[in-house]
């Protein structure tokens, strides 16, 4: 197990080498100026000083070497000052700046997080509580009227994009209602129950929104593990053992069932900390994934690549995590 | 006598308004949208026009332009003039005297140390200024005293006001950016987030963006302004759900670069809590023709100018640009793309006023057969396919812009005229962050221009359209030779127009300028190098209790932000 464990995370890392490298060389490759959104008064040639002194204008493999150099050392000492609060590299210590704003990229992420977990992540933990039990039902009660009721509802929220949902939530919940606000206010500090109140009034359309859009795609995967496993032997043995309906569903069908869905909610997890780019621009929720799509937008490469090398840190990280959960769920797994 | 000191007081009153009585910081909050969020709030590092507008909350210039263009004096007592003294009778100096009773916003004072030290920092090449071209032609700054400061010029300035003079060129603190200069200025986060200024607010929370909150500046000069306490901006979204928030929902008393159709505008503008503004300034979207072959068979040759050896085959034909041009109905244009946010214009200068030429009133009017005849007697035959040919060359354009709703009507408008009079049009759309960047590496910026005829928006900076104009001289040119960074991407080139261009730069009086510059513009407007399409406007949305605002295309939006308030409070 722990030799399993230690061999995948080393062979994560020359993946994770490759993969920061061709990030940048597409990156590099694809068109795009960080001054390209200056007005246009501005004539080329200061643009050109500009970039220059970005660093825009270095080689490609100056670039990607200043980038690594940056992202595993000179970071990771940054860290270390800011929790031990001591002086390392202090003012010499050239962390990866933004392009935008000049300021520390994991500043930018640092600020960032936290609106992204609380939406995305809360979304993903009320679809994971909803879809659950609705595959169940919806399976178990196959062809029944809830069963009908969950497919049509699953097949609208997964066919229905969240900037259409998001769009028809703030029509009727802000400009005609006036419930609900469609402004994200980042600053919020919860410390009493009416802000707390705001606080949660100005995240139910988003949450609602993604939480509606996982949901529908879970339960179906939910549904068609648990008809798998309905009409296999053991279930049939269980029952013939005269035990209760209750237990076969419960005990034995949704465990085994569970198998591939748990695989699919851990390979899902790195995407609450990359954001739900379109429902953070619809709700002006400023968070990880409005950071990078404007990140995109103003060809912010240390940006990109930075936020982009952290999601595959995490992709591939989650798929260990993965793999790791299939052991302890089913015991036919061993990992020699 | 007394009868005249009572008209006095009365019109001081009416004057001052609802602010004479007022108290700082006595009506609240008031919350801008910017779409385009705020990156830094140091102007001279800024990626774009949103950058500028939200340090000019908190820095202000020496001089600035009000609503109608006219320069007011701002952190000085007067505008030099040739008259006053205050420009030198050889147009190599001006003299700016300080006011003398401006504190920043930490309480210490004002002087011209600052605007001498935010002169070397702009000028400085490693700090990657972006404001670097309004100090162009400086030999030197200089403190003559605490409150007065003079700029030398290598070469005579008939306008010498730019360095210091708008929003986009403020001053900065000498005490706070001294450590911050050249290379360092990229690293100074803490500095470029947080700039003390002298103007009505303060800088009081700063989340790059996504939301800026300012506070009332306690040592503002006027002692009951701002009639705000606090100002936030926030960021997020698109102009359309801009325009919901501050016309429909009311969440928001101003929102900037509303980019929506005029339909849905005046759809929420019914709803009757926000109005729509507009101001003119001197954008205008515009037909630009290429004069170079952008053919691809030519490889790294394609658009070079050449010293004019690689002519484009037929749109170097003045007849073909002259049909090109007459087949366009303007006023239909305007309708579909910009509603009353736009206005019909003949002139690559539609303003200031002094400057926008008489000369070509009339070609608004489109004329498909009169451009059929022309290029009849040209020699252009139409062939069986619909596409007029000359010598073996067909009337094929490739017409290119970048994306975005409006452009691509526009496109598809003008590929349908231009089909009635046998041009047969290739259209192209492309990113705006790759079409507008400098990015020698790609093929399809508008400085390479590898198409035939291109579109866009261009405007000039502040009120003096000298270096605009100079945008077309052969020595601009652009190519491979100077990374295509020349502002003449056309490939234009007229001796002519080059003289002109001389001249105007010898010239001192404002009506020899006017008539040296609406001559310039009658020659590219007559030659149809640039066709101009619409003269646009920049549009942004109030809420109806937000008073004072004096909506301004010369300078930022937020000039007079000091003197904003809300109605009945």
């Amino acid at each position: 197990m722990w030799q399993f464990f230690i061999r995948r995370i080393l062979s994560a890392i020359p993946t994770l080498f490759v993969i920061s490298f061709i990030i940048f060389a597409v990156l590099d490759l694809a068109p795009g100026d960080p001054t390209g959104n200056l007005p246009l008064t501005i004539p080329p040639e200061v643009r050109e000083q500009v970039r220059q002194a970005l660093g825009a204008d270095d080689p490609f493999i100056v670039q990607y070497f200043k980038w690594v150099r940056q992202f595993f050392y000179y970071e990771p000492v940054a860290l270390i000052e800011e929790m031990t609060g001591t002086t390392i590299l202090g003012e010499n210590n050239l962390r990866i700046l933004s392009w935008q704003t000049r300021s520390p990229v994991f500043d930018l992420i640092a600020q960032r997080l936290p609106q992204t977990l609380w939406v995305v992540g809360l979304a993903y933990l009320f679809s994971i509580l909803i879809a659950i039990p609705i595959g169940v039902i919806s399976a178990y009660k196959q062809y029944s009227i809830f069963d009908q009721l969950g497919t049509f509802v699953a097949l609208v929220g997964f066919s229905v994009p969240t900037f259409f949902t998001g769009l028809m939530a703030i029509l009727i919940f802000s400009v005609q209602l006036r419930w609900l606000p469609s402004i994200y206010d980042t600053t919020l500090v919860v410390n009493d129950w009416s802000s707390f109140m705001q606080q949660v009034r100005q995240m139910i359309m988003p949450v609602m929104v993604l939480t509606f859009f996982n949901a529908s795609q879970l339960s179906r995967f939910m549904r068609s593990s648990m008809l798998e496993n309905l009409s296999q032997d053991y279930a049939r043995t269980a029952r013939s053992k005269g035990l209760q309906e209750r237990i076969v569903v419960l005990g034995h069908v949704l465990r085994n069932s569970l198998i591939p869905v748990v695989t699919l909610i851990a390979l899902g997890v790195p995407t609450i900390f990359t954001g739900a780019i379109i429902t953070e621009q619809i709700f002006r929720v400023n968070g990880i994934g409005d950071l990078l799509i404007r990140g995109i937008y103003n060809s912010d490469i240390p940006l990109v690549q930075t936020l982009t090398f952290i999601f595959a840190v995490l992709i591939v990280l989650f798929n260990i995590v993965a793999d790791l959960a299939y052991g302890f769920l089913d015991p036919r797994i061993r990992y020699g | 006598m007394k009868a005249l000191t009572k008209i006095i007081v009365v019109l001081l009153v009416v004057a001052l308004g609802h602010n004479a009585f007022a108290q700082r910081g006595s009506d609240g909050t008031v919350e801008l949208l910017y779409w385009q969020a705020i990156s830094i709030l140091n102007p001279y590092l800024s990626g774009g026009t949103k950058d500028i507008e939200g340090s000019s909350v908190v820095l202000e210039p020496l001089a600035r332009y009000d609503e109608n263009g006219n320069l007011v004096p701002w952190l000085v007592t007067e505008i030099p003039t040739v008259e006053n003294g205050g420009v030198s009778e050889d147009l190599l100096s001006i003299t700016w005297s300080l006011r003398d009773d401006i504190l920043w916003s930490d309480g210490t004072p004002f002087t011209a140390a600052d605007v001498v030290f935010t002169g070397d920092y702009c000028m400085n090449p490693e700090a990657g200024c972006v404001s670097s071209n309004f100090f162009a032609d400086i030999e030197s700054i200089e403190a003559l005293d605490d409150f007065t400061v003079r700029i030398n010029f290598t070469v005579p300035k008939p306008f010498p006001y730019s360095a210091f003079v708008s929003a986009e060129s403020p001053i900065l603190q000498q005490a706070q950016f001294a450590d911050c200069t050249g290379i360092a200025a990229q690293e100074c986060s803490e500095e470029n987030f947080n700039p003390i200024g002298t103007g009505a607010f303060m800088v009081a929370e700063f989340r790059p963006n996504d939301v800026v909150r300012f506070e009332a500046n306690p040592n503002y000069r006027e002692a009951d302004k701002p009639a705000f306490q606090t100002v936030i901006i926030q960021g997020g979204g698109d102009a359309p759900s801009a325009a919901r928030a501050a016309l429909e929902t009311g969440e928001v008393d101003w929102a900037w670069n509303l980019q929506v159709s005029p339909e849905v505008l005046m759809q929420m503008e019914a709803a009757g809590i926000g109005t729509v503004v507009t101001s003119f300034g001197t954008s205008l979207e515009r037909l630009l023709i290429n004069f170079a072959n952008p053919d691809s068979a030519l490889g790294d040759d394609r658009s070079e100018y050449m010293n004019g050896e690689n002519p484009h085959p037929f749109l170097t034909d003045p007849a073909v640009r002259e049909a090109l041009a007459m087949a366009i109905d303007r006023a239909i244009l305007v309708e579909i793309g910009y509603g009353q946010t736009g206005q019909v214009t003949c002139n690559i200068m539609p303003a200031p006023e002094i400057y926008a030429s008489t000369a070509n009133d009339g070609c608004e009017a489109q004329d498909i057969e009169a451009a059929n005849a022309l290029l009849d007697e040209a020699g252009w035959e139409m062939g069986a396919d619909g596409v007029r040919s000359k010598d073996g060359v067909r009337l094929s354009v490739l017409y290119q812009t970048s994306t975005n709703a409006v452009r691509q009507d526009f496109q598809a408008l003008i590929q349908e005229w231009w089909g009635q009079i046998g041009v047969e049009t290739e259209l192209r759309n492309i990113d705006a962050g790759v079409f507008f960047g400098n990015d020698p590496g790609s093929p399809d910026t508008y400085g390479k221009f590898y198409a035939d005829i291109q579109m866009y928006t261009s405007s000039m900076a502040g009120t003096d359209p000298e270096a605009y104009m100079n945008r077309w001289r052969c020595d601009e040119i652009a190519g491979a030779d100077n990374q295509w960074i020349g502002s003449n991407n056309h490939r234009w080139c007229s001796p002519e127009y080059d003289e002109l261009s001389a001249e105007l730069s010898v010239t001192a009086a404002l009506e020899d300028r006017a008539e040296i510059v609406k001559a310039m513009n009658d020659m590219l407007v007559q030659e149809n190098v640039v066709i101009p399409l619409v003269y646009r406007g920049d549009v942004s949305a109030r809420s109806n209790t937000l008073l004072g605002t004096r909506m301004n295309s010369w300078d930022a939006e937020l000039w007079n932000i000091a003197d904003w308030y809300r109605e009945g409070e």
